[in-house]
């Protein structure tokens, strides 16, 4: 039981923090509720449906199908991140403005939710498939143990949701004006570290050089199976044995996303007048 | 435009010729995962090459070959196989498991 609670609060944990930081940076949009819930609904339908079909995953593209899959998930969820960042910096300042008029916040319901809503789904969609496939694997397999493992299952997600709200709260608790700011970091570090994953599974696949094999390892220091390094995984994208191509797709994606943020920003702060 | 068609296709090629050329050059292994027990639980491959390394889960549940040292981590579903490159590994012993059930599943690869 234990065993089990630990497994899918690894696979849940991955997924609550993507969408506290998701809510916290769509703070004050009157219909983000419906957006953000309805990423994490088609998510969980999404991985039901992977989790069915994942036999057929595993055998595709000669046996490395699953890795171009999640590979594929983890881009699409980079892209969508720094879309929302660029849009950000190009309207974020006239929203902080408006959201201080009272009354005004509705104005914010043009922001690009979808991108967001696209990122839940996605976080939901590869870590639900797998929670989904491994209980629904204990279920089948063994009658006597299965109702343990499921309170194990139960608990693990749990607790991984308890850990997604504590930072959610946490960042609640930083003011409206540095709110935008704080998240876009966040967001632009959240999308450095799912490039690095993505280029791993490139790696395993082989469709990627590895370019150094273990760059560095601080696995001894910090592990990524202890709640902190589980935590920074996500977060911040750390890896205790980096291949230098993880490294490469990480500092890529920062200079990438924040140079778009620099050249699009600020735009419709300069006057508009000919 | 045109030209960002024609470069998506040179990737898509290039990535493709990378597939082949790294199927035909590595070597292959096989692992079978019976009964929540990896088969061999030890397995020799030569150092400084690439290992095309094929899992055979011939159970019905699935599993996830997990190894820290080799930095590989992939779900098996039952009764499936999927394929996993490793290496080129300098000379060691690298340890892996089925994190499903990592009680039974344990294993090895000595790289010589």
């Amino acid at each position: 039981m234990l065993a089990t609670a630990i497994i899918v609060f690894r696979e849940v944990i991955e997924a609550a923090l993507v969408i506290s930081i998701v809510m916290a940076a769509s703070r004050g949009v009157p219909a983000r509720g419906w957006w953000i819930w309805g990423g994490v609904g088609g998510g969980l339908i999404a991985a039901c449906v992977v989790a069915v079909f994942a036999d057929t995953l595993a055998e595709a593209a000669s046996g490395v199908g699953q890795d171009l899959f999640n590979a594929a998930v983890l881009f699409t969820a980079v892209a969508m991140l720094g879309w929302h960042n660029i849009w950000m910096q190009r309207h974020g300042r006239e929203l902080a403005r408006e959201m201080n008029q009272v009354g005004k916040a509705v104005v914010s319901g043009e922001r690009p939710l979808y991108a967001l809503a696209i990122v839940v789904g996605l976080a939901v969609l590869r870590e639900g498939s797998e929670v989904v496939l491994f209980l629904y694997g204990i279920a089948s397999a063994d009658e006597s143990s299965a109702g343990s493992m499921l309170t194990g299952g139960v608990i693990g997600i749990s607790f991984g949701t308890a850990v997604g709200l504590a930072i959610y709260y946490g960042l609640l608790r930083i003011p409206t004006r540095h709110l935008f700011r704080a998240t876009s970091w966040l967001i632009l570090f959240l999308a450095a570290g799912l490039a690095s994953q993505g280029a791993a599974y490139l790696v395993q696949a082989d469709l990627l050089p590895p370019l150094g094999r273990e760059v560095w390892n601080t696995s001894d220091w910090l592990s990524e199976d202890s709640l902190i390094g589980q935590i920074l995984h996500t977060l911040v994208g750390y890896v205790s044995r980096p291949d230098g191509v993880q490294i490469l797709f990480y500092l890529a994606t920062i200079a990438i996303i924040a140079s778009l943020m620099r050249l699009f920003g600020d735009e419709p702060a300069r006057p508009v007048g000919h | 435009m045109q030209n960002r068609i024609y470069s998506g296709r040179f990737i898509v090629l290039s990535a493709l010729l990378m597939v082949c050329g790294s199927v035909s050059a590595a070597e292959n292994y096989t692992l079978t995962i019976k009964e929540h027990r990896f088969e061999p639980e030890e397995l020799e491959v030569p150092a400084g090459r690439k290992i095309k390394l094929i899992v055979k889960n011939e159970d019905s549940t699935p599993e996830e070959f997990e190894s820290r040292s080799l930095k590989r981590e992939k779900i098996i579903p039952g009764k499936s196989q999927a394929t996993i490159f490793v290496g080129p590994l300098d000379p060691g012993t690298y340890d892996f498991f089925g994190e499903f059930h990592e009680e039974s599943a344990k294993g090895r690869i000595l790289a010589k």
